[in-house]
């Protein structure tokens, strides 16, 4: 049972990671006895379990992944939504909404029009179905990520498998982002970003950060140094911050600035 | 015609071709993979003088509908020659041979990818020629498996390929325009190399049994050569990456015990890190950063033009 390629090593499609008994994982395949990588990515052997990981590809949509997507098209009781996958999304008002909705009297797109950006959650999906997208959490009485109309904010995409690294462990990477720059994130798993931060700084700051991320998101240590590099971002311009006490000035004056 | 013949010497007995190349040479080959932005996935192939762009878009929705598949993604493939891209201008429309060369290639690169995995979608393979010299269809079907695996989809393996032919009773590899126009057979031939499999194999002109057997013996080694050309020039494409990816990953084996002792090192790294970030940023932009501190407008107009430095 040789293993004839290191671990953590990069595979091309088509070439032989390992000869013999393995439990194969995702993005390989066996041929007789040579377990075969699918995809161009690195490979990753633990025990006798072997996978793939990608380095690009279009997201697949999953059960229960948070994603982001915008409205393009509207019908009678649901809304087609584009997440970027080579599904398109569907949310039906009957999986969505909490009060009666009657198709007759109700006007869809009243609550989504085309072109709206909507943060929702994968509640079915197969292969022979498209995606069907909720706005309901699971559990009703506990209180969920947010579901539903993002207004404002920009929306940036990222590769699908930098998510993870984004995101960082447990959150480490999206709260540290959040914390200096006072900007609500929303990360979708099918590599939309939004967020909406005070003024465009703030914004622009998470913007060179999340660029950063995708950048860099093989290195080590990245949340340690997007903390570094947004630390001596926030530091730089702290005298505009400090002069107006509170934050909501801080809000109104450059948009203020903006019109002049 | 007859005299015109008699002028160009394809081969001459001892076996050498009117561009100097041996029977068994193939022309230079050069892979760039990655070069479109807005495709998914794209190759550029220099192949001799053959100039072909191949861009992979998908897997996507497919319309209209009723080409959907239940249970795979359908490969379209579409191929076209530039206006420029032979001596006479070549009119805009695609003809018989496009067409024909588009439907082998979409049935060439079939077998090689998971079709089943994205049911209902499309793959989208667009190949350009930009410049032609013979043998574009080879050198297509090479560009566009490497484009389709830049583009992340799975595959079963690249899809490597090479033409042979007949110049006056010899059999060579990798015919050029004027051997192809004035020899006596044409043998375009693609396989997957890792499970032997022959995905095209079209032929021109006659061949006898031995010849065949022949030209087969030496397309075999010819692709095997041009595969790992293709594989080269994939994992160049990400061998960047692939170095930074092992650090990371070496870092997150150990465990969370040994952070202590692992901590130095990795502020050094951070630190020499931040250092070559600190080269590259032009001072400008620095001083740009302390002004800021002053006017939050100035900054906002020069934060586009600080992207760009970036870039």
């Amino acid at each position: 049972m040789p293993v004839l390629i290191k671990d953590r090593s990069m595979v091309t499609p088509g070439e032989t990671i390992a000869e013999g008994e393995y439990m194969l994982g995702s993005n390989v395949f066996r041929k007789e006895k040579q377990i075969i990588s699918q995809v161009i990515g690195l490979v990753t052997i633990k025990d006798n379990h072997i996978s793939v990981v990608s380095l690009k590809g279009k997201y697949f949509p999953r059960v229960g992944d948070l994603v982001i997507g915008k409205v393009t098209d509207v019908s009678l009781s649901s809304w087609i939504v584009d997440i970027e996958s080579p599904y398109p999304g569907i949310i039906r008002t009957s999986s969505s909404l909490d009060r009666r909705f009657d198709p007759v009297k109700d006007d869809t797109r009243k609550i989504f029009d085309v072109g709206d950006i909507v943060v929702s959650k994968i509640f079915s999906f197969d292969r022979t179905r498209d995606p069907q997208l909720t706005l309901r959490n699971d559990n009703r009485s506990q209180s969920g990520p947010y579901l539903g109309k993002l207004t404002g904010g920009r929306v940036i995409k990222v590769s699908p498998s930098k998510i993870p690294r984004l995101i960082g462990r447990r959150g480490s990477m999206i709260s540290t982002i959040k914390q200096y720059t006072n900007c609500r994130m929303i990360v979708g798993q099918n590599g939309c970003v939004w967020f909406k931060g005070n003024n465009f700084e703030d914004e622009f700051l998470v913007l060179q950060a999340i660029e950063k991320i995708d950048r860099e998101a093989h290195t080590s240590g990245l949340t340690d140094r997007v903390k570094e590099f947004l630390e001596e971002m926030v530091k730089d311009r702290k005298p505009p911050t400090k002069t107006p006490k509170e934050e909501k000035p801080a809000e109104k004056k450059p948009a203020g600035e903006k019109k002049a | 015609m007859a005299k015109e013949k008699e002028k160009t010497v394809l081969i001459t007995k001892d076996g050498t071709r009117h561009d100097g190349r041996k029977k068994e040479d193939i022309r230079e080959i050069k892979f760039e993979v990655g070069v479109l932005d807005r495709a998914d996935g794209s190759c550029l192939i220099n192949w001799g003088r053959n100039k072909i762009l191949a861009a992979v878009y998908g897997p996507r929705e497919l319309h209209p509908k009723h080409m959907q598949m239940p249970d795979k993604a359908l490969i379209r493939c579409e191929y076209r020659m530039a206006t420029f891209s032979v001596p006479e201008r070549k009119r805009p429309a695609p003809n018989r041979r496009e067409r024909e060369i588009s439907k082998i290639l979409g049935e060439a690169l079939k077998p090689a990818v998971f079709d089943y995995l994205y049911p209902r979608s499309v793959i989208d393979v667009f190949i350009e020629v930009i410049q032609a010299d013979g043998g574009s269809r080879c050198a297509a079907v090479c560009a566009a498996s490497l484009a389709i695996a830049d583009a992340g989809v799975p595959m079963k393996d690249l899809v490597a390929g090479c033409a042979a032919g007949i110049l006056d009773g010899q059999v060579v590899l990798d015919l050029d325009d004027v051997e192809d126009k004035e020899g006596d057979g044409d043998l375009p031939f693609a396989y997957l190399p890792h499970t032997e499999e022959v995905v095209l194999l079209q032929s021109d002109g006659i061949f006898s049994q031995k010849e065949y057997k022949e030209a087969l013996d030496m397309l075999i080694p010819a692709s095997k050569k041009i595969y790992q050309m293709q594989r080269d020039a994939l994992t160049n494409r990400y061998s960047r990456i692939t170095e930074k990816v092992i650090e990371t990953l070496d870092k997150e084996k150990t465990p969370a015990k040994s952070k202590e002792k692992k901590t130095e090192p990795a502020k050094k790294d951070s630190k020499k890190k931040a250092d070559d970030k600190k080269d590259k940023e032009p001072a400008a932009e620095k001083a740009e950063k302390k002004k800021s501190g002053k006017r939050i407008l100035g900054k906002k107009k020069t934060s586009p033009k600080e992207k760009a430095e970036k870039k």
